[in-house]
């Protein structure tokens, strides 16, 4: 139980950012057409991406001669690009279909 | 100064995030906002790179390239139809990221901090939980995993033991090597047994929801490292993802706790079918209809006596002159014995100054219906029943009729669910591609016109 406290007092920070993040999530998509969900959820994956930064951090810090660990960050960092650029590229494509029409009135 | 410049960069990154999901909700932006987004991202990558005493580059790069690589070749060569599977797969690369970085970290934390230890665990859990999930619901979109009834209690057993020994494992005050692959693998079959029971047609949900719990496992990361942009962006993605998932189970006309937790098996036509073998209708609102329009080619409107009741016959050309300018080719759909008299749609729309031209006859209508993206079905019922065509038990059965559901969606508007002149059922309501716009006709219009005008 102390530990939990202590644990909150120490990360205040880190826990506005967590609560304020919730509803800014909530309120940018809030209102948001149908024809736009899958594309949204696509995107947002692509965002989950984001883990990225945390394994190139840790196979950044690992031992390099650590081959266990080694290996698993390798493949994090793989898996995460892979989510990155493969979420980005695909919601690109699925939003193609919202370009404006070519020089019809 | 260097961990300042990380810090800026990242501060960038997540106002790029913010603004760029924001952009992604307005069709006119969508495309703009997932570039922003994009760009956020890099910025993010750029600044992780800056991180003082970042050792094994070259193994970074070299993943970083076969992850971009294998990224963009599947992401350009996938089928339209298969694009739902492929978000899943990506999805599932995430969570499972997030595990494997817990499950290295684990090898550095100090067995005291149980605070860490805690979101360590968290992220190992969520994250091998989201990764099986998403493997599943892509086999199953894919229609390579069938449906299997597994005892919902069975898989909460499961996720109780993986807790626990995630508790046991931070009490413990040692190093549990072992048990710490123990408990990605409860974790992992857990995520089996939570998307195996739930039917192919909720999948889209399903993902959604899967796609907010990698957005939670990057927040947990972030904690690890008190890195804000994974705290920031995963958070972003887990509580967008929720309101994303209601609003899906919502266009779907099911509720989340009733696809995940009650329905067991599926049916072909999906969310058509109610739970209790009852049909049930979907709705849709003016303005999802509006964007539905606005971004169609050629939009049908089939008038019926409802218009007539409402006196919408102006309100229907203001809509057909604003789509016009906004491009989109409008036809009005006449059907012989629409209303209550011959002519009587014409003489109707006349009144209001629709030109003669765009008034098409039945017979030539149902040759251009197929080639159609929205048919707007304003008060009439029994004219598009397609049991005229196909139920020889109906009392309409011959009847000729304008083939709506011949067209890629159909919007029907209707003051409530009663049926039409002739007394019976319409099929055409609980079409999959048919939806619902409650409310009286002109009035409806005039929302429309608005929400298109506001485009």
């Amino acid at each position: 139980m102390e530990a939990i406290i202590e644990y909150i007092s120490i990360n205040q920070q880190e826990l506005y950012i967590f609560i304020l993040a919730i509803f800014v999530g909530v309120e940018v998509i809030s209102k948001v057409p149908t024809v736009l969900h899958t594309p949204l959820m696509s995107g947002s994956n692509a965002l989950s991406g984001v883990v990225i930064v945390g394994s190139i951090i840790v196979l950044g810090k690992t031992d390099p001669s650590n081959y266990l660990a080694l290996s698993l960050g390798f493949l994090a960092v793989l898996l995460a690009t892979l989510n990155v650029v493969g979420g980005f590229a695909v919601t690109n494509r699925m939003l193609e279909m919202f370009k404006k029409k070519p020089g019809k009135k | 100064m260097i961990l300042q410049i990380i810090d800026i960069c990242y501060l960038i990154a997540v106002v790029l995030f913010i603004v760029g999901i924001k952009m992604m909700s307005h069709p006119d932006s969508a495309r703009r906002g997932n570039s922003i987004a994009l760009s956020g991202m890099i910025l993010a990558i750029l600044a992780s790179f800056l991180t003082p005493g970042l050792d094994n580059l070259a193994l970074i790069l070299i993943a970083m390239v076969l992850g971009t690589i294998g990224g963009i070749y599947s992401a350009k060569t996938v089928q339209m139809t298969a694009m739902p599977q492929l978000v899943s797969f990506f999805n599932g690369m995430g969570g499972a990221a997030a595990a494997l970085i817990g499950l290295v970290e684990y090898g550095d934390l100090p067995v005291d901090d149980i605070g860490k230890g805690a979101v360590l665990m968290s992220s190992l859990i969520i994250g091998s939980v989201s990764f099986s999930g998403s493997l599943i619901a892509m086999g199953k979109l894919q229609g390579v995993v069938k449906d299997i009834q597994i005892n919902k209690i069975l898989g909460f057993a499961v996720l109780a033991i993986a807790v626990a020994l995630a508790g046991y494992i931070l009490s413990s005050g040692a190093p549990q090597p072992i048990l710490i692959y123990v408990l990605v693998l409860l974790s992992l079959i857990y995520g089996l047994m939570f998307v195996y029971p739930i039917g192919g047609a909720d999948m889209p949900v399903v993902i959604s929801l899967l796609n907010s719990l990698t957005g939670v496992t990057a927040a947990t990361t972030g904690l690890l490292y008190d890195n804000k942009v994974m705290l920031m962006g995963g958070i972003l993605v887990g509580s967008a993802g929720i309101l994303l998932t209601l609003l899906m189970a919502k266009a779907m006309n099911r509720s989340v706790s009733n696809i995940l937790f009650t329905s067991f098996g599926s049916s072909a036509g999906g969310a058509a079918a109610g739970v209790d073998g009852e049909q049930v209708a979907k709705e849709i609102n003016a303005y999802d209809s509006s964007i539905l329009m606005a971004y169609a080619k050629r939009v049908v409107i089939v008038p019926g006596y409802g218009l007539a009741v409402a006196q919408a016959q102006h309100a229907v050309h203001d809509l057909e002159k604003i789509l016009e300018e906004k491009g989109v080719e409008v036809l009005y759909g006449i059907h012989p014995v629409a209303g209550r008299m011959p002519g009587h749609m014409n003489v109707l729309l006349a009144e209001s100054d629709v030109p003669y031209d765009k008034l098409i006859e039945m017979d030539d209508m149902n040759e251009k219906l197929p080639n159609t993206d929205v048919v707007m079905v304003i008060g009439a019922n029994d004219v598009v029943n397609p049991a005229a065509n196909d139920d020889p038990s109906s009392p309409i059965y011959g009847m000729p009729i304008l083939e709506v559901n011949r067209a890629s969606n159909v919007i029907v508007i209707k003051r409530s669910m009663s049926s039409g002149y002739a007394g019976i059922q319409n099929a055409l309501f609980f079409e999959p591609k048919t939806r619902m716009l409650f409310g009286d006709a002109k009035k409806v219009l005039n929302e429309l016109v608005a929400e298109v005008k506001n485009m």
